[in-house]
């Protein structure tokens, strides 16, 4: 087992998504039981399903000297950059720290493809069309690339794209280059915007529901696919000792198969006690757990079995019934919902589900509740077998 | 930081060099490109149902680790690895994009799971039985850089060795015309925290400096077509042939360089 790590403190976050634009309109759905899912009215061919689709994306326009980065991602990105306090907080940081000392680690999985597929709906005797004849938004970087030039952050910059874990193994990454001190700070996140490619191509492998995602649900049929923006600023404890922490962090691999989960959910259960060990706290101490419950029949029959790792008393949910499965921002988005749940003494219900499995009943979040949360986790499990958990915990409160 | 790392193994691959043995010496001068070499990386360690699905991305990818792996002698199933590419498997990426252009709902599922970026890290750890972490990721032209930081971050961090590799195949379609990559080229190091086998690499971030590979491009002697993604990863390369003691510095982020003693 890995050692105790140092906590960090997230000291802003942000969150987008079909919710809403920034926190407030995140807890209050979460309060509420609201969910964002609406009729897909996005892909360029019909196609019979529920998408979560943040509001009005195609209305940003980035900064001139920005512009050359405009496509669907980096204008989420963008409208994900501008709430809760974010440039104020990321200025501090650079201010504080020198904009080297400030490093940027962000996931997606799907970055700006749908820009690629753009060009190719609209290829002129088999080139780009002019508008689309830039490089730097062609490629996996192109968010990360964006957002260091939207907030000039300096220090070390990469994209991690594990597919659906992509964002919540940034907060590790980030964590290895503050602990060995290449970085005093650092902005993690994550954006995946919806696209084609993730419409047909989850539909392909028969994994998209017809009806809307139903977490945990026996009638459960699938995947809503969403689309959002998640950050969060990360410092070292001491810089603010009040602020909520990022507390441990586990990655592993299922090595089983690309796209069905191992079946006795292994790399999962590794990369559970790897978080704990590194928080060093037991599982008895978890409050609250952000499941990733994609509401596909694989997925959650084996995440249902971490359950009995931990006491009747630990609340759980899929939140993907509010927000859709938003892919590679899911890890950062369902941080920052796990990072809410502690702030605000909310526990998040598993929105979709009203017929719960029985393995996962006893633990899962039917209804919305007000509790305390001191510790809180989040599951983020890719294609390609690759897993990550993350533990959060309360700041100091004297 | 600064950390001392032992690279305690090499892979690579580049048409008509399908190994480190061999394109050490077309480095070094002593050999030349051979011409009856195969076309495609083998993927040789992927079980035979895998490999038949495999994109030429992932053979390469896997074929580059299992050389670094077995020059260290060490069992991939336990070490943790880092995979970069600057645009990962882009004949996927053309076919999934001229297929939604065409007939969205005619698209193949096995392509599609091929086209994540992780899809090289997914395949190695099934074929390897690795159950540590992986990763894949991305830093455009900065790639080769900033997945090697990530990776001897994470050497240093846990104290554990990291297999690392870089790799990049060539583009075809239209899409080709935004990457310029017309040749496959792959670079994998073994990164151990501690012993002695290998050249020790001593690693420190430092100011950023002008990026003297970006329209370069990737010069392999014999060998046309370019991969400019991994101009930097030869860089190194070159310098592990020469044997010498010598310093590499390879922009990093927009502020920062990635600065290298290398000690054979």
């Amino acid at each position: 087992m890995p050692p105790r790590i140092e906590p960090l403190a997230i000291v802003a976050m942000s969150a987008t998504s079909a919710l809403g634009h920034g926190l407030a309109a995140h807890l209050d759905a979460l309060r509420d039981g609201r969910g964002g899912l609406t009729p897909n009215d996005f892909s360029s061919a019909h196609l019979e399903c529920r998408i979560g689709r943040v509001a009005g994306v195609e209305a940003i326009t980035l900064p001139t000297a920005l512009g050359h980065w405009d496509c669907r991602n980096n204008r989420l990105a963008w409208l994900g950059l501008q709430q809760d306090g974010l440039p104020d907080a990321v200025a501090a940081s650079v201010a504080r720290y020198g904009a080297t000392r400030v490093a940027l680690v962000l996931g997606t999985s799907t970055t700006s493809i749908g820009s690629t597929e753009d060009a190719y709906r609209r290829l002129d005797h088999g080139r780009f069309p002019s508008d689309l004849q830039r490089p730097e938004i062609h490629t996996p970087h192109s968010l990360t690339a964006f957002v260091a030039d939207a907030t000039g952050i300096a220090g070390p910059a990469l994209t991690i794209s594990t597919a659906c874990s992509s964002s919540a193994k940034v907060f590790a990454s980030a964590e290895r280059l503050m602990r060995l001190g290449l970085a005093d700070a650092a902005l993690v996140g994550g954006v995946d915007t919806l696209c084609d490619s993730v419409l047909f191509g989850f539909h392909s492998l028969e994994l998209v529901s017809p009806n809307g995602c139903r977490p945990f649900d026996t009638r459960r049929d699938g995947i809503s696919i969403g689309e959002a923006a998640g950050f969060a600023l990360l410092e070292r404890a001491t810089a603010a000792p009040r602020a909520p922490r990022l507390l441990g962090h586990g990655e592993s691999s299922d090595a089983h198969h690309m796209s069905t989960p191992h079946p006795e959910g292994r790399g999962a259960l590794s990369a559970l006690d790897d978080a704990l060990a590194r928080a060093g706290i037991g599982a008895e101490t978890v409050d609250y757990i952000n499941l990733h419950g994609t509401a596909t029949p694989k997925n959650d029959e084996v995440e249902a079995k971490l359950l009995p790792r931990f006491p009747a008393r630990t609340r759980a949910s899929s939140t993907k019934g509010f927000t859709g499965h938003t892919l590679g921002a899911a890890g950062a988005l369902e941080a920052v919902i796990a990072l809410l749940a502690i702030e605000h003494g909310i526990v998040p219900p598993n929105l979709g589900c009203s017929e719960p499995m029985p393995e996962a009943s006893p633990w899962l979040a039917l209804q919305p509740a007000e509790r305390r949360i001191d510790i809180a986790l989040s599951n983020s499990f890719g294609f390609g077998g690759n897993n990550a958990c993350l533990v959060f915990g309360r700041g100091d409160t004297a | 930081m600064s950390a001392t790392l032992r690279i305690a193994g090499v892979g690579a691959w580049a048409p008509g060099a399908p190994d480190w043995q061999h394109l050490r010496k077309i480095l070094r001068g002593e050999s030349a490109p051979a011409d009856d070499a195969p076309a495609r990386p083998a993927g040789a360690v992927l079980p035979a149902a895998e490999r038949r699905r495999a994109p030429d991305g992932v053979r390469l990818a896997a074929d580059i680790a299992e050389q670094a792996a077995a020059m260290a002698g060490i069992d991939p199933a336990t070490v943790p690895c880092v995979f970069a590419s600057t645009h990962g498997e882009v004949a996927i990426t053309d076919y999934v994009c001229e297929t939604l252009a065409r007939a969205p709902l005619e698209l193949s599922p096995t392509k599609f799971h091929n086209s994540v970026l992780n899809a090289p890290a997914g395949y190695w750890t099934i074929a390897t039985g690795c159950t540590a972490a992986s990763s894949a990721v991305t830093a455009h032209h900065r790639s080769f850089a900033a997945g090697l930081l990530e990776a001897a971050v994470f050497a240093c961090a846990e104290g554990t060795p990291v297999l690392f590799a870089s790799s990049d195949v060539a583009s075809t379609g239209p899409l080709a015309q935004m990457t310029r990559t017309s040749l496959a080229f792959g670079v994998a190091l073994l990164l151990a925290p501690d012993g002695r086998k290998g050249a020790a690499i001593d690693l420190a971030l430092a100011d950023a400096v002008d990026e003297p590979f970006a329209d370069s491009g990737l010069a392999l002697p014999g060998v046309a077509g370019d991969n400019p993604a991994n101009a930097h990863a030869l860089a190194l390369l070159q310098r592990l042939a020469a044997g010498t003691t010598s310093r590499l510095r390879l922009p990093l982020s927009t502020g920062l360089s990635l600065d290298m003693e290398i000690t054979p």
